[in-house]
């Protein structure tokens, strides 16, 4: 019956391959606007986790950093799940963090 | 006129998109509008300006000329048939693109605002000297493009750097849209590439078959009557005057009946 009545009123299908283009556009255009070769955008990504990782316990497998677009601004959008303060840590073995995580969890 | 004309590039990345139909026109349809307008060719070594406006077999000096001084600003200035204050600048078929610079063109459209209301400046496809040859004078750029992800994207990239030179964001002129293909949710609609290219919209050209047709035979397509896509052109003329014209309702055979038989035309495939 939606289907009948978006018929009738001609409202547009959103399904078809014209969205398909709006969100390949949209992930082509923050890559051209921010104009990092993607070596350079991984480069940036590791120093960033270096970072958060200096104060932090981060598992790298739960770390998502993204370039998103809002109307005409570029964003580099971070989500970083932290599992406890770095002091911790330091006293671990450096392959350790990762298991830590999970007794967590 | 106050001040002198307004001096308005047509451009769009991508070549093909019509931006050179387009310019032809918006020269028409401002002049038929009663305005003195002249349309410059800045693409270079490709004129095609002369031939959509049919003027091709009456050009002598061309905007090479007129920049290196071989003849006067109005001998190169070819008077369109129909009307008296449309002019073409014809671009140099035999030429490179570097023959004329940025300060050329602001020169030239110094000495042409005075003399006349619009200014339009049909820009080469690429985003090289002849682009920025024809961006360096704007006061308005108008960017053609067509709802296609390559075409869209070259758009973008020209925002971008019109933003860079602080001639931007422009505005956008959303060409050859087929409405029952976005109505079919198979094309981007003009709401989707406003949304991706974050500029306002001066117009949607919808397709239509007149436009080939007046091309061949040197006519803009503006100046037929029934032509949809010459409705369009003479809307955003409007717009470029300063008029507020609201959005010619797209959704061509759009009454309730039309529905209906599209409704049990397509029916079976629900």
């Amino acid at each position: 019956m939606a289907g009948f009545l978006d018929r009738v009123f001609g409202r547009v299908n959103s399904k078809g391959s014209g969205s398909t283009a709006k969100e390949r556009l949209q992930f082509i255009l923050v890559h051209d606007r921010i104009n990092l070769p993607p070596e350079r955008l991984q480069a940036m990504k590791e120093e960033i986790l270096a970072v958060i990782s200096k104060y932090v316990a981060v598992n790298s497998e739960d770390v998502d950093i993204a370039l998103q677009q809002r109307q005409r601004d570029s964003l580099i959008v971070a989500e970083i799940p932290f599992t406890r303060p770095h002091e911790d840590i330091e006293k671990d073995d450096p392959d350790t963090p990762q298991e830590s995580n999970r007794i967590l969890d | 006129m106050g001040m002198g004309g307004k001096v308005v590039t047509v451009t769009s990345g991508k070549g093909g998109v019509g931006k050179t139909t387009a310019t032809a026109n918006l020269g028409a349809a401002l002049a038929r509008m009663g305005k003195s307008v002249v349309v410059i060719d800045a693409d270079i070594g490709l004129r095609n300006l002369d031939v959509v406006m049919g003027l091709e077999n009456r050009i002598v000096y061309d905007l090479v000329d007129v920049v290196e001084g071989r003849c006067k600003l109005r001998q190169a200035m070819i008077k369109h048939k129909q009307f008296p204050e449309l002019y073409l600048i014809p671009a140099a078929q035999t030429r490179d693109k570097t023959a004329v610079s940025p300060a050329d063109m602001i020169q030239l459209t110094d000495k042409l605002r005075p003399e006349l209301d619009f200014i339009l400046i049909d820009s080469p496809a690429g985003i090289e000297r002849g682009f920025r040859n024809a961006v360096a004078p704007a006061d308005e750029v108008l960017i053609v493009t067509n709802p296609e992800v390559s075409a869209v994207r070259d758009a973008d990239r020209i925002i971008g750097l019109l933003e860079a030179e602080n001639k931007g964001p422009g505005r956008l002129i959303l060409n050859r849209v087929k409405m029952d293909m976005v109505r079919r949710g198979e094309m981007m609609s003009a709401d989707d590439v406003t949304d991706i290219l974050a500029i306002s919209l001066i117009g949607i050209v919808p397709e239509d078959e007149n436009v080939v047709p007046a091309s061949n035979s040197g006519i803009p397509v503006t100046l037929n009557e029934n032509s949809r896509a010459g409705q369009a052109f003479r809307n955003i003329a409007r717009r470029l005057n300063g008029e507020i014209v609201p959005f010619m309702q797209l959704d061509e055979g759009g009454g309730f009946f039309q529905k209906l038989v599209r409704l049990f035309a397509g029916g079976n495939g629900q």
